[in-house]
């Protein structure tokens, strides 16, 4: 199981998040690139945090780091009290089930309907029964407005619709760390609003935190904090971007 | 037991995969059913073969039986003393005997007079040959000359003989040139040695095939009083005759008869070499269809592992695929070998059975096929990288 990290003088760490001084590389020797350099961050519990920046700048390189979907090379990461630099892959594994992930792609499985795509998130609680699982799936569909859509293909569904049934899914899993990729993007204002204020209140409820990448100003009043992240470095939070 | 189930109830991910595109899926099992058909077909045959080869071995009444160490099979028997049948019957035991004379002799089709080669048993009608319990009565009837009993499994080449004995017309024919009447009918069943069988007397054998000395006899018969081990008695006898016969228990003797189409034939080789095949295209078809099946849901994997799903878990899920394609390939071949195994009985007469061995076999060797396809398949797996799809 995972265990609780604690720092040098032996306090449980009770931030989200923890980065400091992370860095990143990609290929070897004259073809390395540097894309996160000395990254320092923290995500408090429940907090909603929007991440911003130009194209290539690495948000999505510290989206898939904090995911534990990739290997840490340099610097400290500490996710849901996990080290990461160093962890076994069956630890970023297991870290990954607290850790709900939304794509922009949305990435259902298309040979599933859509509550057994959410389904597919809640079946990671364990000690529950299929029914059980299935009842958090229909309600978790019908929080995100699709509840007569249950039974449709992804095939059949429009794009906003998909990434509606992808957040769903994302949530069903109780995860303490949201890590979200343009969710908004195929949404339109109206249910793209309505989708962040149920991401915050998820947040607020559950002390579940998020991480946001977005380029939609439409959302930006709603986040706790907003960070700007250019050439692998995070500069902060500006309350004049909002 | 039924909360139990409900927690260990997963969505059905497998299926909902296999079944997402149908045609894909009927091509799959179509497939897997040609490959397991040809591997009835193949197997179907090679076990008819052997079992035929030894249909008459098995009627014989007989606990022991002599032969010559120069036979290598009931299509290339060569002959021995018949005073060394005699002589066993110095040894206590040994309750009587039964000299057998054997040939392929031509056989002329009474109805259109083409010629076909024919097995013909020449004994003593007196004495014992088959465990058929109403044949000494038809063996009777052998005692006069050129008189002879026709195997009316015998292949239909041979002519409507069944038929014209059953309507009583006399049936007369030429066997190796000399005229025979068909007195009754037995059931013995042909063999790819020979395509039918003819019983007779010893004097009608010898005078049909007058190139065979009298002293000399192909099998000589041993039946034992009750109780009796023939294990021993073979010992006893081996050591105690010449080199010129040798003593095979009836077990053995069919082995005997067995091996030599097994090992000095190349046809159990070639049917095993064509189940073989069958099996090899069963692989490509199912590691292909797996392969294209898991290279098409990459992303899908890679997602499920983003969630948190472990390999081992979607390594399963290949499996299950496999599994299920091997049950729903496994299950039409089944049903059509038992047409065609139906059909090859009433054209050719061979006991070509399906029997619970070949069920099991094939069907274990169909599960190796897609359960080894999904093994090669499930490497793709290793490919879906989790950090590619954000």
């Amino acid at each position: 199981m995972v265990k609780a990290n604690k720092s040098k003088n032996n306090v449980i760490n009770l931030k989200t998040v923890s980065i400091n001084n992370l860095s990143h590389f990609y290929g070897k020797n004259e073809n390395k690139k540097q894309v996160l350099n000395d990254v320092n961050l923290n995500i408090d519990k429940g907090e909603l945090v929007l991440l911003k920046g130009p194209s290539g700048c690495g948000k999505t390189t510290l989206l898939t780091l904090i995911g534990a979907l990739r290997t840490c090379q340099s610097g400290d990461l500490t996710v849901l009290n996990n080290q990461l630099n160093g962890a076994s892959r069956k630890t970023r594994q297991i870290l990954r089930r607290s850790i709900g992930m939304i794509f922009q792609g949305h990435n259902l499985l298309r040979c599933l309907t859509a509550e057994q795509n959410v389904q597919m998130g809640a079946d990671l609680i364990k000690g529950l029964t299929y029914l059980q699982r299935r009842e958090i799936a229909r309600n978790w569909l019908s929080a995100v407005g699709l509840e007569e859509h249950h039974k449709k293909l992804p095939n059949d569904l429009s794009g906003g619709q998909k990434q509606r049934v992808a957040i769903a899914r994302a949530l069903s899993a109780k995860p303490k760390l949201l890590l979200a990729d343009e969710p908004t993007s195929a949404l339109d204002s109206v249910t793209g609003r309505e989708i962040v204020t149920l991401l915050r209140k998820l947040a607020k409820e559950q002390n579940c935190s998020v991480l946001m990448v977005t380029h939609d100003p439409r959302i930006s009043d709603m986040a706790d904090r907003i960070l700007n992240m250019e050439d692998g470095k995070i500069y902060g939070a500006h309350s004049e971007l909002i | 037991m039924s909360f139990s189930f409900l927690k260990f109830r997963k969505i059905p991910l497998a299926w909902l995969l296999l079944t997402r595109q149908p045609l894909r899926l009927a091509v799959a099992i179509a497939g897997i059913s040609f490959a397991g058909i040809l591997m009835f077909m193949q197997l179907g045959f090679r076990d008819g073969l052997f079992d035929t080869s030894v249909t008459i071995h098995k009627l014989l009444d007989a606990d022991l039986v002599l032969i010559s160490p120069r036979s290598k099979s009931s299509i290339s028997m060569s002959g021995f003393p018949k005073r060394r049948l005699i002589q066993t019957l110095a040894v206590e035991n040994v309750e009587k005997t039964t000299p057998v004379n054997l040939n392929y002799l031509l056989w002329r089709n009474p109805e259109n007079l083409k010629t076909r080669s024919i097995l013909v048993l020449g004994f003593n009608p007196s004495d014992s040959l088959l465990l058929d319990e109403g044949f000494s009565k038809k063996a009777y009837k052998l005692r006069n000359p050129s008189r002879v009993l026709f195997d009316k499994l015998s292949r239909p080449e041979f002519g409507p003989i069944e038929e014209w004995f059953l309507s009583e017309k006399k049936v007369e024919t030429e066997v190796a040139g000399k005229r025979v009447i068909v007195e009754g009918l037995v059931e013995l069943g042909p063999s790819f040695g020979a395509d039918g069988n003819l019983i007779t007397s010893r004097e009608t054998f010898l005078r049909l095939f007058p190139a065979n000395s009298r002293g000399s006899i192909e099998i000589g018969l041993v039946k034992l009083k009750k109780g009796s081990d023939p294990e021993l008695i073979t010992r006893i006898l081996n050591n105690s005759l010449p080199n010129d016969v040798k003593v095979l228990t009836k077990k053995q003797f069919i082995e005997f008869e067995k091996n030599y189409w097994k090992n000095s034939t190349a046809i159990g080789f070639i049917f095993s070499l064509g189940a073989l095949m069958g099996f090899v295209v069963g692989c490509v078809v199912v590691y292909q269809i797996l392969y294209s099946d898991v290279t098409d849901h990459l992303p899908e994997y890679a997602t499920l592992l983003a969630m948190g799903y472990r390999l081992k878990s979607l390594f399963f899920v290949v499996a299950r695929e496999g599994f299920l394609l091997a049950l729903f390939g496994y299950l039409p071949a089944y049903f059509s070998g038992q047409i065609l195994y139906s059909v090859i009985r009433s054209s050719t007469k061979l006991p070509i059975i399906m029997d619970a061995d070949k069920t099991i076999l094939i069907f274990v060797l169909v599960l190796v096929m897609c359960m080894g396809s999904a093994a090669v398949a499930m490497r793709k797996l290793v490919d879906a990288d989790p950090a590619e799809i954000f």
